[in-house]
């Protein structure tokens, strides 16, 4: 086994393209249900909102990949619209029926004949985001290496640009939350009926969250595109959401920077893992596939097991997040 | 009593995961991708025939040959796009493609799943009897529109099987249980294994035999098992995730978190074993439809449909006349009144647990007619949500109210959008009843917000 | 302020009827609230009490009739509206909000808050100083509940009694002219109700209406200035505490069991 290509794998992904994204589809899924208590169960309907934004305008209405940038935020903010009105004033449950509903309503319209002439259907969208990378100041061909980590120049070019993003966002969130609104929000997460009683339109804080949140996620669907260069309907598959809601559990809701601690530690064990059984010598594998069906591609299947065991361990026993405290915890079950 | 229900939890859990295990027998057949698809076309009276030795090939990669039943399946080397072509010279005398210049057809195979592919075929008998009426029907016929409220009656059976279990476990203890899909998937894929690989394989897998061990067993039969292994699954899953988490205090929210974390565990543990290609089950998996007056069924599904009202009848009554029926109504309604007046609420949430495990298996086994799926049942998710939130989320007889109107304004959604699209339906009669009728069609009136 | 004069009452409510599922929860003909006093709302369990609470502070809907906030008609004013017309309540089942500190919970219950628009929350500068006032407010209003030690602690660590305090110190955040508390004394232990019961007294003084749900006589009997009697959705009498006390008719088909007892000695349950 080859463990300096393992370890290499590793540390490039603990602050890759991957954690980057990630991270910010969770920070907007922080502001969603760790601030404001909003069960979303859709975030990869805002992320295919961003991506569809950019990729619909280049593709079908032929017009500048930079004013694409605005529809991002005008899809994120319609839908959020769209899934809160008939959702907010209702029980916490409805919003996440009505939003894994609705995300996976918007991959297959994305992906249907139909809208074939405008979202590229099952094929997508390529080659629209040629102006952002045609600014890298980088070799977008050429393999960059510093310390432990070794990237291509495409994708430092993108991961500049995503992290400083990233942090810009989560600078914001955080001013935010130790404001008078993000304080209101807090206090509708804990118990709406106080807050409604003090004075505050809880469904209009609410609607407000959902659509911060909503065009976070957006922001993190348009750089994972611009990433991939392509936009592809299936990409956008409701396991996603479910990835960022365990890396906002492992991190901890509710917390500022647990969105990129979550995201960081899920994809390094993610790729460890999956780089460890690659590298497994012939006989031990052949022998797993045998016994336990460990094809290259279950291999692939392994993190979505992960992820839905993970999610459910989290859940039950640590809601705060690994690095939660137990006091907080206990104020959770009073 | 504790202990003794612990350690038949644990057994049903062993049992349960041993069927997982037992998969590799599935995976045998292969796990391969491929393209396939059925040629079939309509005869001067509307039957359909499926046409039989028809050369089909993908260049550089292989060919087929439909079999009896029309049927042809390319297996391909990964995902990505291929060409496919039909060899014309292969039809039979008086059958043509109905778009004679396009021979060939580009498909896209995705990474776990099995690409369908359709070549429009006609008889020149059909083409001209059309012709001689005066031109193709008009999309409003009567016969168009009775053949697809038959069509949504019979999808809204089905659902309301499946939705019944998910508007109960909500009503005795509040959760959204949102792998309720999987205990769907769950049913389909039981049914199929033991179609496949029967009873004997089971025991003999049981007992620690090598697979292949066994031959399959008739399908109505397996249907039985594989609704019984429903029941088992609701009854671990409540026993030994959902249970200790009411008795520990974990938030209904949280639960809900819980049911998602194993709805992903449960359909990406069905894909690691089962594979991602369409299967088909051993028998009933095409047939010739009946005509009544203007309508087209065939005979498995009249069966299916007869079951699920008589499954459905039953449940009903059962639910009115039964303590154990009442009791769960009771329970549903106001559970510190139920339990004040003596009823065992885990008790009766145990019994919802399997009645709901039982039913969505059922309403599995029939969903996979089409085709047996690793993910059969997160594809009709949406279509349940929306049949319990018309109904009114709690109720039983919402659920099938709600069940009906969904699958039958599905069904005729397709007069007027592309039949792709039919789901979106679904999801804006979820909207609808949700801005007009949060709390349902047969739902009581009281503060939701 | 048209209509402040004290003899006019703040609060009326006329027809106001709430049914459940053909029962009638609440079906008041008339009732009305005098201004800087203190009434009491009693009766026994499922009189409606705490459903006509909720009418009247908007958490519900009425299915008829009128209710007036100094002569405006507020039927069917959502909550927070009503906050900002000066209508504050409390809950039966204290709300708490666990994870936000004392600090916190007090300075989110002042209205008007700058730093609560989305856009100006983006700018501490624009909302720093408002912010200063109302926790020097907030402060204040701690000191006086006694809850100054608990200040910077999560609400979540607090006992029962102490949320009930906080809860009434958070209301008076809004600086309401009507207070409405829901069985304020309820898991409240004595030595803390005492102190509770004088905050309570305070408040007329301070030109604040009271109206609470209580079951303890003894509590009804020491603070209010007026007792209303409600039994199956009704308003079966009214009058001073000693009318109360002394009214047959409320004994009689009230406290049937108890009949020919002091009512103080009585716990209406």
């Amino acid at each position: 086994m080859d463990w300096g290509f393992i370890l290499e794998r590793s540390f490039s992904a603990m602050i890759g393209p991957e954690v980057m994204i990630y991270a910010l589809a969770a920070v907007g899924l922080n502001v969603h249900f760790g601030y404001t208590g909003l069960m979303n169960f859709g975030q990869v309907g805002f992320m295919a909102a961003g991506a569809y934004g950019v990729g619909v305008t280049v593709f079908w209405l032929d017009w500048s990949f930079w004013l694409g940038l605005v529809f991002v935020f005008v899809y994120a903010g319609v839908l959020a619209l769209l899934l809160g009105i008939p959702t907010l004033r209702l029980r916490a449950d409805y919003l996440g029926l009505v939003t894994i509903a609705a995300s996976e309503t918007i991959r297959l319209l994305a992906r249907s004949r139909v809208m074939k002439p405008v979202t590229g259907g099952v094929e997508g969208i390529d080659k629209f985001a040629e102006p952002f990378y045609n600014l890298s100041p980088f070799d977008l061909g050429k393999f960059y290496s510093f310390g432990p980590f070794k990237y291509l120049g495409r994708d430092i070019w993108v991961l500049c640009i995503g992290w400083t993003l990233l942090i810009l966002v989560t600078l914001m969130v955080q001013a935010l939350m130790r404001s008078p609104w993000g304080r209101t929000l807090r206090a509708i997460r804990e118990d709406e009926d106080a807050a409604r009683a003090l004075g505050k339109n809880a469904y209009f804080f609410k609607m407000q969250s959902l659509m911060l949140g909503g065009l976070i996620g957006a922001l993190a669907g348009l750089i994972q595109v611009i990433q991939k260069s392509s936009v592809q309907a299936d990409t956008f598959n409701p396991v996603i959401t479910f990835t960022i809601w365990t890396i906002l559990i492992i991190g901890g809701p509710g917390r500022v920077w647990s969105p990129i601690v979550g995201s960081s530690i899920y994809w390094t064990l993610i790729v460890f893992v999956e780089n460890v059984l690659r590298q497994l010598p012939a006989g031990a594998r052949a022998n797993l596939e045998k016994t336990v069906e460990l094809s290259d591609f279950n291999i692939g299947m392994l993190r979505y097991i992960i992820v839905g065991l993970g999610l459910l361990l989290l859940a039950r026993y640590r809601p705060q997040g690994i690095f939660g405290s137990r006091e907080e915890m206990a104020l959770d079950r009073r | 009593m504790m202990r003794r229900g612990g350690r038949v939890a644990l057994l049903a859990l062993g049992v349960l995961l041993g069927m997982g295990a037992a998969a590799p027998a599935f995976a045998q057949i292969s796990d391969d991708l491929g393209v396939f698809g059925q040629l079939q076309y309509s005869d001067g009276s509307g039957n359909k025939v499926f046409v039989a030795g028809v050369d089909l090939s993908i260049d550089d990669v292989g060919g087929a040959t439909t079999d009896a039943d029309g049927n042809f399946r390319i297996p391909v080397p990964s995902p990505g796009e291929y060409t496919i072509n039909i060899d014309v010279a292969t039809l039979p005398a008086g059958i043509a493609l109905r778009d004679p210049d396009r021979p060939s057809l580009q498909v896209k195979v995705s990474e776990n799943a099995d690409q369908r592919i359709i070549f429009p075929l006609v008889s020149a008998e059909a083409s001209a009897l059309s012709g001689a009426s005066g031109g193709a029907e008009g999309n409003w016929s009567v016969r168009r529109v009775s053949q697809l409220t038959l069509e949504g009656l019979k999808l809204g059976l089905y659902l309301a099987m499946a939705a019944i279990g998910l508007s109960l476990i909500f009503g005795t203890t509040g959760l959204v249980n949102f792998a309720h899909a999987e205990m769907i998937s769950w049913g389909t894929l039981m049914a199929y294994f033991f179609n496949i690989y029967g009873l004997a394989g089971f025991l003999g897998f049981m007992a620690g035999w090598p697979a292949p061990f066994g031959g399959g067993i008739e399908f109505v039969v397996a249907t039985v098992f594989a609704t019984a292994m429903g029941g088992a699954l609701g009854y671990v899953l409540n026993r030994l995730v959902f249970r200790t988490a009411r008795n520990s205090g974990v938030s209904l929210l949280a639960q809900m978190v819980m049911t998602i974390g194993l709805s992903i565990l449960l359909r990406y543990v069905f894909l690691y074993f089962f594979g991602g290609r369409y299967r088909s089950y051993g028998e009933y998996a095409s047939q010739r439809a009946n005509k009544f007056w203007v309508l087209e069924l065939t005979t498995r599904d009249s069966i299916a449909m007869g079951v699920s009202v008589l499954i459905l009848v039953a449940v009903g009554i059962g639910l009115t006349r039964t303590r154990a029926g009442r009791a769960m109504r009771a329970v549903s309604d106001n559970k510190d009144l139920a339990e004040s007046s003596g009823i065992d609420v885990e008790k009766v949430i145990t019994q919802v647990w399997v009645l709901g495990g039982a039913l969505a298996a059922l309403a599995g086994t029939f969903f996979g007619f089409d085709q047996v799926k690793w993910d059969l049942g997160t594809r009709i998710l949406l279509l349940i949500f929306a049949a319990v939130t018309l109904g009114g989320l709690g109720t039983a007889f919402g659920a099938l109210v709600g069940a009906l109107l969904v699958g039958v304004a599905i069904n005729l959604s397709t007069l007027v959008i592309d039949s792709e699209l039919k789901n979106m339906t679904a999801l804006i009669v979820l909207i609808f009843a949700l801005l007009l009728r949060p709390q349902g069609l047969l739902g009581k009136k009281q503060r939701i917000g | 302020m048209t209509a402040a004069d004290s003899d006019t009452p703040i609060v009326t409510a006329s027809g106001v009827v709430k049914t459940f599922g053909g029962l009638r929860a609440v079906d008041v003909d008339k009732l009305e609230i005098r201004r800087n006093k203190i009434t009491a709302l009693i009766g026994p369990n499922g009189a409606g009490k705490t459903t006509f609470f909720n009418l009247l502070t908007g958490f519900d809907k009425v299915d008829a009739g009128t209710i007036t906030l100094d002569g405006e008609e507020i039927t069917g004013t959502p909550p927070h509206r009503l906050a900002a017309k000066g209508m504050v309540r409390t809950f039966q089942l204290t709300k708490a909000l666990a994870k936000l500190s004392t600090i916190e919970n007090m300075k989110l219950g002042a209205l008007n808050q700058r730093g609560e628009k989305f856009w100006s929350a983006l700018i501490p500068g624009s909302w720093t100083k408002q912010e200063r006032e109302v926790e020097a407010r907030a402060d204040a209003i701690l000191q006086r509940f006694n809850l100054t030690h608990m200040r910077d602690e999560f609400a979540g660590t607090m006992s029962g009694g102490q949320r009930k305090l906080l809860e009434m110190a958070r209301a008076l955040m809004t600086d309401p002219r009507i207070v409405m508390l829901d069985e304020p004394m309820a898991g409240v232990n004595p030595a803390l109700a005492q102190s509770l019961l004088e905050l309570i007294k305070a408040l007329p003084a301070e030109g604040r209406t009271v109206i609470f749900v209580e079951h303890n006589m003894d509590v009804v009997q020491e603070i209010s200035d007026w007792v209303v009697v409600m039994a199956e959705g009704r308003i079966i009498a009214q009058g001073t505490p000693s009318e109360i006390k002394k009214n047959k008719a409320v004994v009689d088909a009230y406290l049937g069991a108890h009949h020919g007892e002091d009512l103080s000695r009585v716990q209406l349950s």
